[in-house]
């Protein structure tokens, strides 16, 4: 059954879009990721303009976003505090992100740079997890406990000025480190249309040394905000968010979760974790494999960007 | 899936009108006309291309010529202006990178044509050019700094016509302008899938013996109709309520999936 994006300006297969979103979805559930660095490749790979896919990624991620923050914060695992100086970083970055992104798309350079970020972070974050899972393994088959390195001493990160507490992380942190995590990963929401979880997660707990409980659920309150952010922006500067697109993404992400996170939790974690790894990877190197594939056509063309005008 | 299918017609009811003064008829008095039944045609979002039938009428014909078949006619639908911007893409380190680039104004975003025969058998390539019609003779305004040589310019714009071409944007079908009888003729134009929205100008191009007499143009509105043609225009005019809209949406997606989960 085919369907027409209005923004996107092609026909689909209603069906494929469902199930894109289903199978992004699953694999969100199943490994408590957002899955937004899955679904703007694959969205592209589906020929949806990457402008277009970028800010409907962006705008799909709010929704798996708001149901896991919710869980977290009824849980009492969400430090509000420490998450909303995320937020205010994650806007500035957010903010300059956009105008990047206008820049890049004037240029005719956008979907080179959409690309090669996502080549450099999915076999980055693919290897590194790849490399860890695969460690963790070995571990229990010597028999040794397969844990997380206990973050103990502190880092350069704790010298620095401006120093908060924060009651539910049960920290004492400069907050400069918080701000620029936060910038980052607005940035990176605004031109790759990621939560920037696959991240966030990683960085609060080595460099800012926060417990694990409270990570993930502070991680999906900042991208709610963010990602939230990042879509209006996307949608009043670029005009390029289909909302057709994001609702059949988001309401298969929203069933394939569910169904993901049981599955999940009746798996081994470094075999799940070695798994995504290989996903990830393999998304990666598709991208690659396109950069250097010579193209059918060399010359294209394109509307010249006019400010404020669509076609 | 909608196919629209569009005619128009011409009141016919003047055409093969006074045969009486053909007779001491002067010279070049030949006039075409071609009528639309309507201004403005909306097209849905099923819409996959489709004929555009323009009937015409050519009055005050020298009839030997007309039997000796020396009329042409080519009939031409111009979408709206725009510019736009032509990319090569050159290779560094291995990637494929657009470089080199040359922007163009005044470009119609579309370019239909039918015609009675090959352009080539109508008249001399000069008269077309003159003329700026067809996909080879028009002109390609560059913008003023849009280019960065002459020679970068001489291939982006043969360049352009090609790219237009093989987006079907552009398209030329010689023969598809049939006499139906002796006055009253038939073009067959061919609208694209993606045909641009806006103001279109319908033309059409009387030639006897290989000689340009006249032309005559109407124009016809292009809108975009039905539920996702709404959402784009919210889109472009409402961005900020669109976006917020949005997010409201994704929020209450994301709020309906939780209380789903927490049933079973």
């Amino acid at each position: 059954m085919g369907i027409y994006l209005p923004i996107a300006e092609i026909s689909v297969n209603i069906f494929v879009l469902f199930g894109m979103g289903a199978a992004v979805g699953f694999l969100s559930g199943m490994f408590g990721v957002g899955g937004g660095f899955l679904i703007t490749p694959l969205l592209i790979f589906y020929n949806i303009p990457p402008a277009v896919a970028v800010a409907t990624g962006a705008n799909q991620v709010i929704a798996s976003s708001f149901s896991g923050a919710l869980t977290h914060f009824k849980r009492g695992t969400l430090d509000v505090k420490l998450g909303s100086l995320l937020v205010v970083g994650g806007i500035v970055g957010a903010g300059i992100g956009i105008y990047v992104f206008v820049l890049l798309r004037e240029l005719g350079q956008l979907d080179l740079i959409v690309s090669l970020l996502y080549v450099v972070f999915l076999s980055t974050i693919g290897g590194l997890m790849l490399y860890e899972s695969v460690q963790a393994m070995r571990r229990t088959r010597a028999g040794q406990l397969a844990t997380l390195k206990k973050p103990g001493q502190h880092n350069w990160v704790h010298r620095l000025p401006f120093k908060m507490r924060f009651r539910a992380s049960k920290i004492y942190v400069s907050i400069i480190p918080i701000l620029v995590l936060g910038a980052a990963i607005g940035f990176l929401s605004s031109i790759m249309g990621v939560g920037g979880g696959f991240i966030m997660v990683p960085a609060m707990i080595y460099l800012l040394k926060m417990p694990t409980n409270v990570v993930i659920g502070t991680s999906l309150y900042q991208i709610v905000f963010v990602t939230a952010f990042a879509t209006i922006m996307q949608a009043t500067t670029n005009q390029s968010v289909d909302i057709v697109l994001a609702f059949l993404l988001m309401s298969g992400g929203v069933i394939g979760a569910q169904y993901g996170a049981r599955i999940g939790q009746k798996l081994r974690g470094e075999q799940l974790r070695a798994l995504l790894a290989m996903l990830v990877l393999a998304v990666g190197l598709r991208l690659a494999i396109e950069l250097f594939v010579t193209p059918d056509d060399l010359y294209s063309i394109s509307l010249a960007v006019v400010t404020g005008g669509g076609l | 899936m909608r196919l629209a299918q569009y005619s128009f017609f011409l009141l016919a009811a003047f055409l093969a009108g006074q045969p009486a003064l053909a007779q001491q008829r002067p010279a070049n008095t030949e006039t075409v006309e071609i009528g639309l039944s309507t201004d403005t045609i909306a097209i849905t979002s099923g819409f996959r291309g489709t004929d555009l039938i323009v009937f015409g009428a050519l009055d005050n014909a020298d009839p030997l010529i007309q039997r000796q078949g020396r009329y042409d006619i080519v009939v031409v639908l111009e979408g709206p202006e725009r510019s736009f911007v032509v990319r090569r893409k050159d290779r560094y380190l291995g990637i494929w990178v657009n470089a080199e680039s040359a922007s163009f104004q005044h470009i119609p975003a579309s370019y239909s044509l039918a015609s009675t025969r090959n352009l080539q058998d109508i008249a001399t390539p000069k008269i077309f050019t003159q003329l700026g019609l067809g996909v080879n003779n028009m002109y390609y305004e560059p913008m003023p700094d849009g280019f960065s040589s002459s020679e970068s310019l001489k291939e982006f714009t043969t360049e352009l016509p090609r790219l237009k071409l093989k987006q079907r944007l552009y398209n030329q079908r010689p023969g598809d302008v049939q006499f139906l009888s002796a006055t009253l003729f038939r073009a067959t134009l061919s609208l694209p899938a993606n045909v641009p929205v806006g103001k279109h100008v319908a033309r059409a191009f009387l030639f006897r013996n290989g000689e340009f007499l006249r032309e005559n143009a109407t124009s016809l509105n292009i809108v975009k109709a039905g539920l996702e043609f709404r959402i784009y225009r919210a889109a472009n005019q409402y961005s900020l309520l669109y976006g917020i809209f949005a997010v409201l949406l994704a929020v209450v997606t994301g709020w309906a999936g939780r209380l789903i989960f927490r049933k079973d």
